[in-house]
């Protein structure tokens, strides 16, 4: 998986390709882990994400508690399968989707 | 009927996966369809890698198997590690908060939602779970 970062002021957008799953999940969690301090406003584009496990729903799942207290969190671009699986979880109500 | 033998090691999902896609591949598979097996892999094999042989390492084969009328793929984990039954824990609460909730068994739940048939058994010391997908 590729994590594209872009940060702008207190705004972070990360950017994933590939797929969010047991290998990978980690990696973002670092990335998240280093870089949400001070940001208010979070945004997940997964333009280019094929899909993710649920290691990775629980990667989104810290990070949207965390944003909890701090701003707001944004899941952006989501594709068909990945919707399917945030719709099959519940992650529909937990997750902002745009 | 083609079956790949490897350690059951979180590091080798992908070459599990690039094993079964090629299969799927091959039967020209819906895309949607080869995503939803994918992720049936990272939980399965997962699980295994993570929990089967724990601490140790141990193999595991993967089995991929055509069925037709109708036409579906089915994939079958073995391995020799601890009993284990993942279709035995209790489904998850999918509609607490994000304060509240636990990830624990969402990946066997997403797979039961995702498949047309999970089974699972524990003979001749192996556990074998077995997930039919028709294309």
């Amino acid at each position: 998986m590729k994590i594209t970062k872009t940060e702008n002021g207190s705004s972070l957008c990360l950017s994933l390709e590939g797929r969010l799953d047991t290998n990978t999940a980690p990696e973002l969690e670092t990335v998240l882990k280093a870089s949400v301090d001070g940001i208010t406003e979070l945004v997940i584009d997964m333009q280019s994400l094929d899909y993710l496990s649920s290691a990775g729903l629980r990667v989104l799942l810290s990070a949207q508690k965390t944003m909890n207290k701090q701003g707001s969190m944004k899941v952006m671009h989501v594709n068909d399968t990945i919707m399917e699986i945030f719709e099959v979880t519940g992650f529909v109500d937990i997750l902002t989707i745009e | 009927m083609k079956e790949l033998m490897i350690d059951a090691t979180v590091e080798n999902i992908q070459k599990v996966t690039e094993f079964v896609d090629e299969q799927l591949e091959r039967l020209e598979c819906p895309v949607r369809a080869q995503m939803q097996i994918d992720i049936a892999i990272d939980e399965l094999f997962g699980n295994i890698a993570h929990y089967a042989y724990h601490p140790g390492v141990g193999p595991a084969a993967v089995r991929v198997e055509v069925m037709e009328n109708p036409m579906a793929v089915v994939v079958t984990f073995i391995d020799h590690g601890e009993p284990y039954d993942p279709l035995a824990g209790k489904e998850p609460d999918i509609t607490l908060s994000a304060e509240e909730r636990q990830i624990g068994g969402l990946g066997i739940y997403m797979v039961k939602k995702s498949m047309d048939d999970i089974s699972y058994e524990y003979k001749d010391g192996k556990n074998i779970l077995r997930i039919k997908k028709n294309i």
